[in-house]
């Protein structure tokens, strides 16, 4: 199983991608209001991409509880796992 | 990173370094382009911009605020219209649909709402016309969900039947209107699939009613007709023989083995692909044929008796052993084609990769080795949309027949005005009328080498200018012993006082050195004596592909105007004492004020 740490250092470099930022860290506290332009045109494509690479869709309301990185990376592993 | 290969997802994730990269290149092709969506337009528009700058543009956006594009056309057409756009895209789903009637609706019902769907829509349109003035794309409507199963497509009241026939509404008002261009949304989203097509996820959480997959394929297509508008769009198709047009190799096989016809599964395939391109070619592309293989050999498998394809169907044909780009340019130089006219078909990988590295302008879709998906690969490619199709369109592959036969003719006489002679030509000059408009911008758009001032214009401009009194219009079709050459020359004059500014001339290269040129301006003077002007002035502004005509008003006896530090030139002629000069061409129709 991939712990949750392992999951974010995956998701990096889609946000590193999307962004346009090849040094962005993230940490379980990164959120849209902490990562610069991380705006809500860049979430639609960061959302897409993150389903894509783990082959999973999230539903509305997975979507709609996510508040930070940590959330995120939770919710894969749970996904992941089933 | 190969824009064509990449998946929606792939080149959203990479927006932005992308973005950067494409714009590094250099001579992209401005172009301003207005959406007005029914829906979130932003990631359409972001792989739109992609896609066109792949394809030589810089394109520049405005995006109606969501779902606002009937207000934005309708009740406030000035913001819009402030932005000067080149191109409007009416980007609406079948959500956007306002009069679905009722299930239960009767026939006169569905009668109803269709009027009142139509109008909304023509309102649209006929704002945009008024306001804007330039060539507006409206999609028609995908599918929507099921709801009455199979009855949905039959009885008054069904969504499907309701679509079916809007969309056929929109295609009859596309027809009477040459500014209203119709995109093919419906079928655009049945290629894809309905089912990859919606994704309601997106709709619920940001109004993006479909998948990014979807999107692309929407700004794939978008694009290609865009590009069309602005005659961006190719002509030739360059065809390789051994396992392209044939299975096998004709030189080690021999004739009777190489699989062509309807006995093996693989020769029908090939026999189809064969009928696919001969389809092209009856649609105004050029066929050519570029193979490694001894030139008569290559040749003798045309007389294979299922060869759908025969020797007169290829516009040039090169089998010999040297290497494929060599051929492609001396290809582009018999057809006076620039190599971003071709698309290259080769089953050979090391052949496309080699082409592809060479030329950079050529298209090289990678068709893989299976011949089956051949026609579905090429038409992915969306290399040879078109603004409209003319009669000179379904023409022209024998228009350049015929020039083959014009070079045979030449060699024949003893001096070129002899030659000319022989030809019998006469040409048909006037003022632009509706019905060449559609040509005439084509030959706007497209035409690089005999172009003295290389401005293009979109047909909403050329409808514009042909209604104007400011402006002086001519356009010029040849016709001699071999055939009509259709029209092949224009001119736009702007007056000011007693002069006439020459925005505009250009000439097809198909008709070089006939003294069309001449003839040209034989009509111009006249159409310049009706009106008393008294003056003309010509401009040549230089450009990678125009060297031909850099002499061209010297030539015409037209004198320098001196001025520092322009580039290019600008020159005028006196047209007092204008005598005719045109001596081979019989100009048959007079130049009247019309």
């Amino acid at each position: 199983m991939t712990s949750r740490d392992q999951i974010i250092t995956e998701i990096e470099p889609i946000f590193q991608d999307v962004l346009d930022q090849p040094n962005l860290k993230l940490t379980p506290e990164s959120n849209a209001l902490n990562v610069e332009d991380w705006d809500s045109l860049a979430h639609v494509t960061l959302v897409g991409a993150v389903e894509r690479r783990f082959k999973l869709r999230f539903t509305l309301a997975e979507l709609q509880g996510l508040k930070n990185i940590g959330d995120m990376a939770n919710l894969i592993q749970k996904k992941s796992t089933k | 990173m190969k824009l064509a290969s990449c998946s929606a997802i792939d080149l959203l994730q990479k927006k932005r370094r992308l973005r950067r990269e494409l714009r590094g290149s250099e001579a992209l092709r401005k172009i301003r382009i207005a959406i007005l969506g029914g829906t979130t337009t932003n990631e359409l528009v972001d792989l739109l911009e992609l896609v066109l700058l792949a394809n030589g543009f810089d394109p520049v956006f405005y995006q109606s605020e969501y779902n606002r594009f009937f207000e934005d056309a309708v009740l406030e057409p000035e913001k819009l219209s402030a932005f000067r756009p080149d191109v409007v895209y009416v980007y609406t789903h079948y959500k956007n649909i306002r009069n679905l009637p009722a299930v239960s609706a009767s026939d006169a019902q569905l009668e109803t709402s269709l009027n009142r769907e139509l109008e909304r829509f023509q309102a649209i349109w006929s704002s945009l016309h008024q306001f804007v003035g330039c060539q507006v794309i409206q999609n028609n409507f995908e599918l929507p969900p099921s709801l009455l199963g199979n009855h949905d497509a039959v009885v008054s009241g069904g969504p499907v039947r309701f679509v079916n026939q809007l969309n056929l509404e929109f295609a009859k008002r596309a027809a009477t209107d040459s500014r209203l261009l119709i995109h093919d949304l419906n079928s655009v989203a049945a290629r894809i699939g309905l089912n990859h097509w919606f994704d309601w996820s997106r709709w619920y959480s940001y109004k993006i009613l479909t998948t990014p997959e979807a999107n692309l394929a929407i700004a794939r297509s978008v694009a290609a007709m865009i590009s069309a508008v602005r005659g961006a769009s190719r002509k030739c198709l360059v065809l390789d023989l051994d396992n392209t047009l044939w299975g096998g190799a004709i030189g080690d096989d021999g004739l009777e083995k190489i699989q062509l016809g309807k006995e093996t599964a693989l020769g029908e395939a090939y026999t189809a692909f064969q009928e696919y391109c001969l389809a092209l070619r009856g649609r105004g592309v050029l066929l050519t044929v570029c193979s490694k293989n001894n030139e008569d050999v290559a040749k003798s498998g045309f007389t294979h008796p299922s060869s759908i394809l025969k020797l007169e169907h290829f516009s040039a044909f090169r089998a010999n052993w040297d290497p494929k780009h060599d051929n492609l340019r001396s290809i582009a130089l018999e057809l006076n084609l620039g190599l971003e006219s071709f698309v290259f078909i080769d089953d050979n990988p090391a052949e496309r990769a080699l082409v592809a590295a060479q030329m950079p302008e050529v298209a090289v879709p990678d068709v893989g080795e299976d011949v089956a998906l051949y026609p579905s690969i090429i038409q992915a490619g969306h290399y040879f949309e078109s603004v409209s199709l003319s009669a000179e369109d379904f023409s022209r592959a024998e228009l350049y027949e015929k020039n083959a036969l014009r070079s045979a003719a030449q060699l024949k006489f003893s001096n070129y005005g002899e030659y000319l002679e022989s030809l019998d030509m006469t040409a048909e000059i006037e003022p632009f009328k509706r019905m060449y408009l559609d040509r005439i911008t084509q030959l706007v758009n497209k035409t690089n080498q005999f172009n003295l001032t290389t401005r293009r214009y979109t047909l909403a401009e050329i409808e514009r200018i042909a209604g104007s009194p400011e402006y002086v219009t001519l356009c010029g079709k040849l016709t001699d012993t071999f055939g009509d050459n259709g029209l092949v020359s224009a001119i736009i004059g702007r007056r000011s006082g007693r002069d006439l500014h020459i925005d505009l001339w250009i000439m097809s290269c198909r008709v070089l050195k006939r003294e069309m040129e001449l003839a040209m301006l034989d009509a111009l003077a006249e159409a310049c004596r009706e009106r008393a002007v008294a003056r003309l002035i010509g401009s040549y502004v230089p450009t990678a592909k125009n060297g031909l005509v850099a002499d061209h008003y010297k030539t015409l006896g037209f004198s320098l105007i001196p001025e520092e530090g322009e580039t290019g030139s600008r020159w005028s002629l006196d047209l007092h004492n204008y005598t005719p000069r045109s001596k081979h061409i019989r100009i048959s129709q007079a130049v009247s004020l019309g």
